[in-house]
């Protein structure tokens, strides 16, 4: 049963025509107001994820529930039909359940709020944000078990309700979700911010209908939904062509030893709309790498890459969805059924963005980029601080970590970026002042961008120092199949953790686990992949090449694969180099638009030589009971 | 009878402005920038204004200074070759930066990969390690030391700076690295990251280590070739330069510590309109300073600027205080456009610049811009700068008619839609820096200068709910006015980083006392007697966790009498102001910092004879301009005829050499008793 909406004044708004000028500076305002909207947030919030990394996203929506400003697609009408309740002034919506929402958020880490905005009676706009909390209790610290089978192991599942209603404050409710987490304090000011983020948008809102006029802000609304409608529908009939493509990629393994899973999507126009159909993706996994992808959610990531090259100033809205057909299988990875685990679903996520990248830029090689830092890695680290003077205090860490960013069209990809917007590293003295760990090392990993006349980015080596015992759990990927290079361009390099004990024996660890034990002055090399390669190789400046050896970001050994010889002090064996050069034109035969490395089975085969770890198996799906 | 000279250099234009210190009386001049060499166009600037005043170059006790040579040093990346010496294990400390890739989702796509201030070929590891508690975990290897300093001398580095993880609690390895390196590099200058910021976050403390070593030698020569040329003239008095925190400092001591003068430009606009708030009795006031390409807003409330910790130059984000100055794209170069794909109208952040400029100036500029718009509509009559060049109305038209083209709409509605546009950009930015940050903005009053900003402040004005708008005297050398009128300023900050509960008041006192002491010798040292000095503090709290903290000002007076509570509960009011809620948690203490400021100038204006109301004298002619949909009949007057008193019904234009203000209609200008003119509603 849909929800209910109360109002008290029941005249509908009026459409009005709308000059572009007002049009334009309505745009702006909201602009405007999504930026507030960060800005109170990591002001306020205290969990480092969002403090320090900015893992929140906001949204204003219109009355009807359509995104007007964010970055993530509107998932309020998915909500609307499914909320069985009423609506009303003064009414907070809070919730963390990915299933009572259609995925809008995809794992129960993600506390979302949503707030319908009432003006004189009637409802007026939404606003919402949901921001990633560092615990939320459940079976291990993090509240990401990487070896969960359901969802009821992920910690607390908040379902649609309300924290308040009608102007009236749910005490207990909050008592009762801040009774799950270890990090109570964190979760509450992470809270506190997403409410306060929502409440500044509402007022703005407001003042814009003031100004404007409830019908003028309203219509503008509408308005701009058309802009982007009338844009997008040209686009797609200039960029997509109604011969299918189809791109596949994979999540190297579910950290329970399965692997890898495939996600591949299919693309193709009919008439003036797109399909994008992920027929031939896995089927959900039994651990928790699953992704529930919200459809809204997908359409709004196509078409920020689409657009973006062409009026880059756009607010990007709903306004395009129905041009959009995305289709995805049931009971696959991408939209498991209830209780599938969902908290590991960060790698799924990233591994969209490259498929997106692999297949517009299919047909248009010269602005296609190569697969790059599309995921995030955690480290979780845990324990008491049983140093002396400290009390034997609780800790927990939750860190996110970066790598290097794709070759791309217009250069070589930076070295140990995010390309998660608005994330940033967390400051290494603040790790040591406030945890006990010391960070021997943050440096590039040389070589691990691949090879490209645009060289991918590096990945970092970051080597953590443990200074008392404790758990550590790591959530990574791309450590089995490798981020393809494109036009020629290599693979980047793998990730890679290695635990090195005090004694100096090194043991490899794998990219997904869960409940490490570590002892204190034990040291965790936590290294992250490169980005791929762009173009050529042996077409890159040997000089530059040079320049970079000298720099630490290649070494004299990775130069060669640009067909570069040189020592390690930089210097250019001229003659050499253009020896190499010519055997390795002679010998490579065409350059390939993508290079996935050698491919699955040879990845299998030589897993456990180039890894460490042995190879994950080909996954199996016995036949799913859901649980009720 | 002593004079001071103002002096502000701009991209274009280099404005002076010379006050006589008794009665207030003062004279402006602009002449064009020289590029090449500043201090050319500054000399000929010296040269008129002192024939103006009738007086020699020997006559000027004080010459201060607002100037961009260390912004430019660091975005043109023309500063020193700088090595740098860091921790082993984070020889990229600059490279990787805080990972950070703006422009949201798929920004990554078309974000060009920043160079590292300090090439990573000049930076070198060393082996030692002091912990987050300062104690040394492994020893400096005064060998590997010597052996890196040498590369970096093979390299040819010009500066060498040091800074290694955690020296923001112990500066002991990085003192020690000092001293070999003035051995191994006789003659090169050595920073310490703890001397110059002894702050926590590595990459912050490095960069801004580096960026002040990159651009001492750059500022360096610039003062000295200044001082030199100055003293040609006869000029012996002092040389301060103005400080990206609106303060003075001696120019010597800006050559030693130049990151904190690279926002020296837009404080001389906020420094200014403080003198002009002072004057006109208004306190609270937001500044609109639009150039050519580009718009900054700051808040002063009850006379003291908003100031921040940081300083944003380019991409980089150097640790030194500034004040809160917001920039927007949006100036009177900014170019309109429509782009097919949307059919909405933009303008900026893309700008026609100095050349060609707007298609108006007639210097083979073709799109059309805010300017143009300007044009059209009429608020720019024809004559810019007293008449020496005319408009080219004829062709702003023309440009802007291909934006009323690509809309569908007729010429004037595209114009005043530029105009809308601009304007609610210009809003947008000062939003950010009221309401954003708790202030009603119903408080202030806006205050337009720079080239354009008298032409936008009506309409700003009515936007925000600011009154009155005002077009100070001389809007156009309103930073040279700002160098001139503010006051000698010295800071230092420390890292504390205690939770409150663990603190006393005396723990603050003690470090407090012995910072006051540091910074007021600085400023003994530049000079300023003893009994002028005064000292403030600040105590940056926040609740333990949260990354942003909220800076109270304090006495130590204060700080004894209410303690530690105290200072909480004034954060706890300030955080509940900004963000609507307060919290259990813990507060912690941040960052203690110390202010020694110099004698602040009675300067008063010098006042305008007094009109009768009526400002027929200063009338020009008739014109007319495109106004709420229709042609309506306005005024233009000369502002140098106006009385005081006079009081102008909108619409109206005033004219003066290098600006021009716009009263729109529905509103009224009052000319107050220095010649600031007040523009209400109605």
């Amino acid at each position: 049963m849909p929800a209910t909406i109360v109002q008290t004044n029941h005249t509908p708004f009026n459409r009005i025509a709308i000059d572009p000028v007002t049009l334009d500076i309505i745009e702006n305002a909201l602009r405007n107001a999504r930026i507030e909207m960060d800005a109170t947030l990591v002001r306020t919030a205290m969990s480092p994820g969002i403090r320090e990394q900015g893992d929140a996203f906001p949204l204003i929506a219109d009355h009807t529930g359509k995104m007007i400003v964010g970055q993530f697609g509107s998932f309020i009408d998915g909500f609307l039909q499914n909320f069985d309740g009423t609506l009303e002034d003064g009414d907070m919506i809070f919730l963390s359940d990915p299933y009572s929402v259609g995925g809008a958020v995809s794992h129960s880490n993600d506390w979302l709020v949503l707030l319908p905005v009432f003006k004189d009676g009637r409802l007026i706009a939404y606003t919402s944000m949901f921001g990633h909390q560092s615990d939320i209790g459940g079976k291990v610290v993090g509240s990401m078990p990487i070896n969960a089978h359901s969802i009821f192991e992920e910690g607390v599942r908040i379902p649609p309700v309300k924290i308040w209603r009608k102007g009236e404050y749910n005490e207990d409710l909050i008592k009762l979700v801040m009774h799950q987490t270890r990090k109570p304090d964190w979760c509450a000011a992470d809270l506190n911010a997403l409410i306060a983020s929502c409440r500044v948008a509402a007022r703005r809102v407001i003042e814009m209908a003031t100004r404007f006029g409830d019908d003028v802000y309203v219509s503008a609304t509408q308005a701009l939904l058309e802009r982007n409608h009338r844009a997008m529908k040209s686009l797609i009939g200039m960029a997509i062509a109604e011969d299918p493509v189809s791109f596949e990629d994979y999540i190297c393994d579910d950290g329970m030893g399965a692997g890898p899973y495939r996600i591949k999507c299919t693309m193709w126009r009919e008439g003036e709309k797109v399909v994008l159909d992920f027929a031939g993706t896995d089927p959900q996994s039994q651990a928790s790498i699953n992704f529930y992808l919200n459809e809204n959610m997908f359409k709004m990531f196509f078409g920020i890459y689409m657009i973006m090259v062409f009026d880059p100033q756009i607010l990007f809205n709903d306004g395009f969805y129905d041009l959009i057909d995305v289709r995805i299988p049931e009971g696959s990875l991408l939209k498991p059924k209830f209780p599938a685990a969902l908290s590991g679903r960060t790698h799924a996520l990233g591994r969209i963005f490259d498929i997106l990248g692999g297949l517009l830029g299919q047909k248009t090689p010269e602005f296609l980029n190569a697969a790059g830092f599309s995921s995030s890695p955690h480290l979780f680290y845990s324990g008491n601080d049983t140093r002396p003077g400290k009390g034997g205090a609780w800790f927990q860490l939750f860190q996110i970590g970066f790598g290097g960013v794709p070759g791309r069209p217009m250069g070589d990809g930076p070295d140990g970026h995010s390309l998660w917007p608005g994330f940033t590293n967390v400051p290494n003295e603040f790790l040591e002042r406030y945890f006990p760990m010391r960070i021997e090392r943050y440096e590039c990993a040389p070589d691990s961008g691949g090879a490209g006349v645009h060289r991918g980015g590096d990945g970092i080596h970051m080597t953590y120092r443990f200074l008392v015992a404790g758990t550590i759990s790591i959530h990574d990927d791309r450590w089995f199949v490798p981020p393809w290079g494109v036009n020629g361009g290599h693979p980047g390099a793998r990730a890679r953790k290695i635990l090195e004990k005090a004694d100096g024996t090194q043991i490899i660890i794998g990219n997904k686990v869960e409940d490490v034990e570590v002892e204190a002055e034990d040291q965790l090399h936590f290294i992250t992949w490169g980005g791929g390669g762009w173009g050529d190789p042996l077409e890159r400046d040997s000089a530059l090449v040079a320049k970079e050896i000298v720099q630490g970001l290649v070494t004299a050994e990775g130069a060669r694969a640009y067909g570069v010889v040189a020592d390690p002090a930089g210097t250019v064996d001229a003659a050499a180099t253009e020896a190499l050069r010519a055997e390795l034109r002679a010998t490579r035969g065409d350059l390939p638009l993508f290079d996935f490395g050698p491919g699955i089975e040879q990845l299998r085969a030589a897993s456990l030589a180039e890894t460490g770890l042995p190879a994950p198996t080909q996954p199996v799906w016995p036949i799913l009971q859901a649980a009720e | 009878m002593g004079y001071r000279l103002g002096v502000d250099v701009g991209g274009t234009f280099t404005d002076l402005l010379l006050l006589e210190t008794q009665s207030g009386s003062f004279w402006r001049h602009k002449t064009p920038s020289t590029p090449h060499d500043s201090s050319e166009g500054i000399l000929n600037g010296v040269g008129a204004i002192c024939a103006a005043a009738g007086i020699t170059a020997a006559q000027i006790e004080t010459f201060l200074h607002g100037t961009t040579v260390a912004t430019n040093a660091v975005l043109e990346g023309k500063g020193a070759r700088v090595g740098l010496v860091t921790t082993e294990g984070y020889r990229h400390i600059m490279q990787i930066a805080r990972s950070f890739v703006p422009g949201g989702l798929a920004g990554w796509i078309i974000w060009p990969k920043p160079q590292p201030l300090a090439a990573l070929e000049d930076t070198v590891t060393v082996k030692g390690r002091i912990d987050a508690e300062g104690n040394e975990v492994r020893p400096l290897d005064e060998a590997d030391v010597r052996a890196q300093l040498g590369l970096l001398r093979a390299n040819g580095v010009e500066a060498v700076t040091v800074s290694l993880i955690n020296a923001y609690v112990s500066g002991a390895h990085e003192a020690r690295i000092g001293e070999i390196a003035a051995e191994v590099l006789p003659g090169v200058p050595v920073s310490l990251s703890h001397e110059v910021l002894p702050e926590m976050q590595e990459y912050e403390r490095t960069l801004t280590t580096v960026a002040n070593a990159a651009v001492r030698p750059v500022v360096g020569r610039y003062v000295a070739n200044l001082r030199d040329r100055l003293a040609n003239e006869g000029m012996a008095g002092k040389l301060s330069l103005l400080r990206s925190d609106g303060g003075l400092m001696s120019a010597d001591k800006a050559g030693e510590h130049p990151v904190n003068i690279l926002m020296s430009g837009p404080a001389g606009g906020v420094t200014g309109a403080i003198w002009v708030g002072r004057n006109a009795g208004i306190r609270n006031i937001l500044t609109l300073d639009v150039g050519g390409t580009s718009t900054d807003v700051a808040l002063i409330e009850n006379l003291e600027p908003r100031r921040q910790r940081t300083t944003e130059v380019g991409h980089l984000s150097v640790r030194a205080s500034a004040l809160d100055v917001k920039t927007v794209g949006a100036g009177g170069g900014s170019i309109a456009y429509v782009p097919e794909l949307t059919r909405a109208l933009r303008v900026g952040p893309q700008s026609a610049g100095a050349v060609p400029g707007p298609v108006a100036y007639g210097k083979g500029g073709t799109a059309p811009t805010v300017t143009d718009a300007n044009v059209v509509l009429g608020y720019l009559p024809e004559n810019l700068l007293g008449g020496t060049f005319k408009l080219d109305r004829e062709g702003a038209k023309a440009a802007v008619q291909t934006i009323a083209d690509a809309l569908g709409i007729d010429l004037m509605a595209a114009a005043r839609g530029i105009i809308d546009i601009v304007n609610e950009n210009m809003f947008g930015a000062l939003r950010m820096i009221s309401v954003q940050q708790g202030y009603d903005p119903r408080d202030f009053a806006v205050m337009g200068f720079g080239g354009a900003g008298p032409l936008h402040v009506n309409a700003v004005a009515r936007l925000m709910g600011s009154w009155p708008a005002i077009s100070p005297v001389s809007p156009g050398v309103l930073c040279a006015l700002g160098d001139a009128t503010t006051r000698m300023r010295t800071e230092t900050a420390r890292s504390f980083s205690r939770l409150a509960s663990q603190t006393q008041a005396s723990d603050l006192t003690a470090i407090l006392a012995e910072m006051a002491a540091q910074t007021r010798a600085e400023l003994l040292a530049d000079g300023v007697p003893e009994d002028e000095i005064t000292s403030e503090f600040e105590v940056d709290v926040r609740y333990a966790g949260q990354a942003f903290e909220v800076p109270l000002t304090i006495t130590a007076d204060v700080l004894e009498a209410d303690g530690i509570a105290g200072l909480l509960a004034r954060f706890d009011e300030e955080h509940k102001r900004l963000f609507t809620f307060n919290m259990d948690t813990p507060h912690e203490i941040v960052n203690l910092r110390a202010v020694a400021l110099g004698r602040a100038l009675d300067l008063p204006a010098a006042p305008l004879p007094q009109g009768d109301g009526n400002p027929i004298a200063a009338k020009l002619r008739d014109h007319e301009v495109w106004m709420e949909g229709r042609l309506q009949p306005a005024v233009i007057y000369d502002r140098a005829k106006l009385r005081a008193g006079d009081v102008i019904p909108g619409p109206a234009i005033v004219c003066e050499m290098d600006s021009t203000t716009l009263i729109e209609s529905g509103c009224t200008g009052t000319v107050d008793a220095v010649g600031n003119i007040l523009i209400n509603l109605a």
